[in-house]
């Protein structure tokens, strides 16, 4: 059977959804073959067993620390020439990306963005325009590097005793390497990133003020969400523009999206609408956010949304 | 200095996209269009390094004859001149086809440093500029927040999770910048005017010695097999509130029967 290569995406050995994502996948594909960079590779090869990791490719200690983009190509590149895999999974993540185009150059193999879902034949689903229209597509030169949308996939458990193999890869410095200076971490209260939220609260004009965005954040916080804003709110200047979903922000595709305050203009749909199920509640019954939402309440969201704060935490005990 | 920065004719923000059904590329005849949202941070990005250190700005396109607007919309904020690369072979020209051309087009430039947006809002793929880097062999700073260039370094600091990260590359380098990154300028009448007189060198495949059957739809590495409109979302339930937030409660109900609270 032929194998699956992914690339692991982890914070120090602990393994990102994604990665769980991707190899239950992969699982479905051919044999899962995990590709690691970087430190943690005892803890992560116990989580990348779990999820029926055949075999874990790694490149670790001095030089593959930080992850940064080449190390991780030199490891991919280095994995599947050993492993000579029918495809390569990579996570639709910004480093993801980076690495998987970066091996499709090199080697000349066709690459697919944000991938959500992939039949036997390799052929892959990506949602375009925002999610107005459904491609089908697949990789015509090489083997197919795919970038794995965050969510796209289901996590099932399918213990296996993966065999570890070290790459045994040496790293001299080159003119093309990047390196990092600092890492700096910030307050954010904690919350879960936009763009791989499983819930989304996302705050609009309708909030009237940067203060009001405390009303988004609390509900978040109830529902253990992440903030997201639209445009109108971002450029002016109410939120910050990491937080933006829509055209000219992120795409987010949660099992949960609460518009509180937000018209849902086109740009912000192409944003939000290949969410699982869409909740709004704006003072304006015509607004096209209602269009597509699943439930929506019409009212004063001053009045509503800390009235459903309060339930949600009153229920969650 | 000399920065190149990338551009790209996109359909407006606005505009409903369609694909084409005689070759499944995206039809951008048939609506308005734009210069990429996000490439005006980048124009503005380079156009305050130039005012800081020095030097030249180049704007590099790809795209047909008919992207000649966009150009000149990069040109009325302020750089010196442009490269517009178009060639009907380069129709239907997917990620690594594009980043060929580009680096090529950037080899024959020759520049310090290459300054692209983050993304396009037609395809979004974000994967150009880092291919673009792989083809060149220089270093891609990608998703930058933050950019200053000092002496032979790049620096950015790029977002993450928790905070960002500060990276740094010997140049020259490629950087993608994301939207935010500056306050892009508005062209002024008299930049608009400018625009019209600043040269565009023209480049075809032949210039860029690549040949035909490597670009566009002919030498793409992935296919689409097919397209179909997304179904579109049914509405649901719509309650109004009656003035006191008691919807919430209904809401809160409708949240828990989905099991998310």
């Amino acid at each position: 059977m032929a194998s699956i290569l992914v690339l692991v995406e982890h914070d120090q050995g602990n393994l990102r959804k994604v990665t769980a994502q991707m190899l239950t996948k992969a699982r479905q594909l051919g044999e899962p073959v995990a590709v690691f960079v970087g430190d943690g590779l005892d803890s992560a090869t116990e989580a990348l067993g779990r999820y029926g990791a055949k075999t874990v490719y790694s490149a670790t200690g001095e030089g593959w620390t930080n992850q940064l983009t080449l190390p991780v190509v030199d490891a991919l590149e280095a994995a599947a020439d050993r492993a000579e895999p029918a495809a390569v999974l990579v996570a639709a993540t910004p480093g993801g990306k980076d690495a998987g185009v970066r091996l499709a150059a090199r080697k000349g193999w066709g690459v697919l963005a944000d991938v959500v879902d992939l039949d036997d034949n390799l052929v892959a689903t990506q949602n375009v325009f925002g999610g107005a229209t459904i491609v089908h597509s697949r990789v015509t030169a090489g083997t197919p590097v795919l970038t794995i949308k965050p969510n796209a996939f289901p996590v099932e458990e399918s213990p296996a005793q993966p065999e570890v193999v070290d790459l045994g890869l040496t790293r001299q410095a080159g003119p093309a390497d990047v390196r990092m200076t600092e890492h700096v971490v910030e307050e954010r209260g904690g919350r879960p990133d936009v763009a791989e939220a499983e819930i989304v609260v996302s705050g609009g004009r309708g909030l009237q003020d940067p203060a009001n965005f405390a009303l988004v954040e609390a509900l978040a916080d109830a529902l253990g969400a992440a903030v997201g804003a639209s445009r109108a709110a971002v450029d002016a200047g109410w939120y910050p523009h990491q937080h933006q979903v829509g055209q000219t922000g992120k795409t987010v595709s949660p099992q949960l999206y609460v518009a509180v305050g937000i018209s849902g203009a086109i740009q912000h749909r192409a944003g939000m609408q290949t969410s699982k199920t869409i909740v709004a509640v704006n003072k304006d019954g015509e607004a096209p956010i209602f269009s597509i939402s699943d439930f929506g309440v019409v009212g004063d969201l001053f009045k509503v949304i800390p009235r459903l704060t309060e339930e949600v935490v009153k229920r969650k005990g | 200095m000399k920065i190149l920065v990338t551009v790209k004719r996109v359909p407006d923000t606005a505009a409903e996209k369609r694909l084409d059904p005689a070759d499944k590329t995206l039809d951008r005849e048939s609506v308005e269009t734009i210069m990429n949202p996000v490439d005006e941070y980048a124009v503005e990005e380079a156009l305050r390094l130039k005012e800081a250190a020095g030097g030249e700005v180049i704007v590099l396109c790809m795209g047909p004859a008919s992207a000649l607007p966009t150009i000149r919309k990069a040109l009325s904020m302020g750089p010196d001149s442009a490269v517009h690369v178009h060639d009907d072979a380069l129709h239907g020209s997917d990620v690594l086809g594009t980043a060929k051309v580009l680096a090529a087009a950037i080899r024959k430039v020759e520049p310090d440093l290459v300054v692209s947006g983050s993304e396009s809002t037609d395809a979004r793929t974000s994967l150009v500029a880092s291919a673009v880097a792989e083809y060149l062999g220089w270093p891609g700073l990608i998703g930058a927040k933050q950019l200053e260039v000092d002496g032979g370094t790049v620096r950015i600091h790029r977002e993450t999770e928790t905070g960002y990260d500060v990276l740094e590359a010997t140049g020259p380098a490629v950087v993608s910048v994301v939207k935010g990154i500056n306050e892009p300028r508005y062209p002024s009448f008299k930049g608009i005017m400018a625009a019209k007189s600043r040269p565009v060198t023209d480049y075809g495949l032949a210039d860029l010695e690549i040949d035909p059957g490597q670009a566009g739809a002919a030498g793409a590495t992935c296919e689409v097999v097919d397209f179909t409109p997304r179904p579109p979302r049914q509405a649901g339930q719509v309650v109004k509130d009656s003035g006191d937030g008691a919807a919430a409660l209904e809401l809160a109900e409708f949240l828990a029967s989905n099991k998310f609270i």
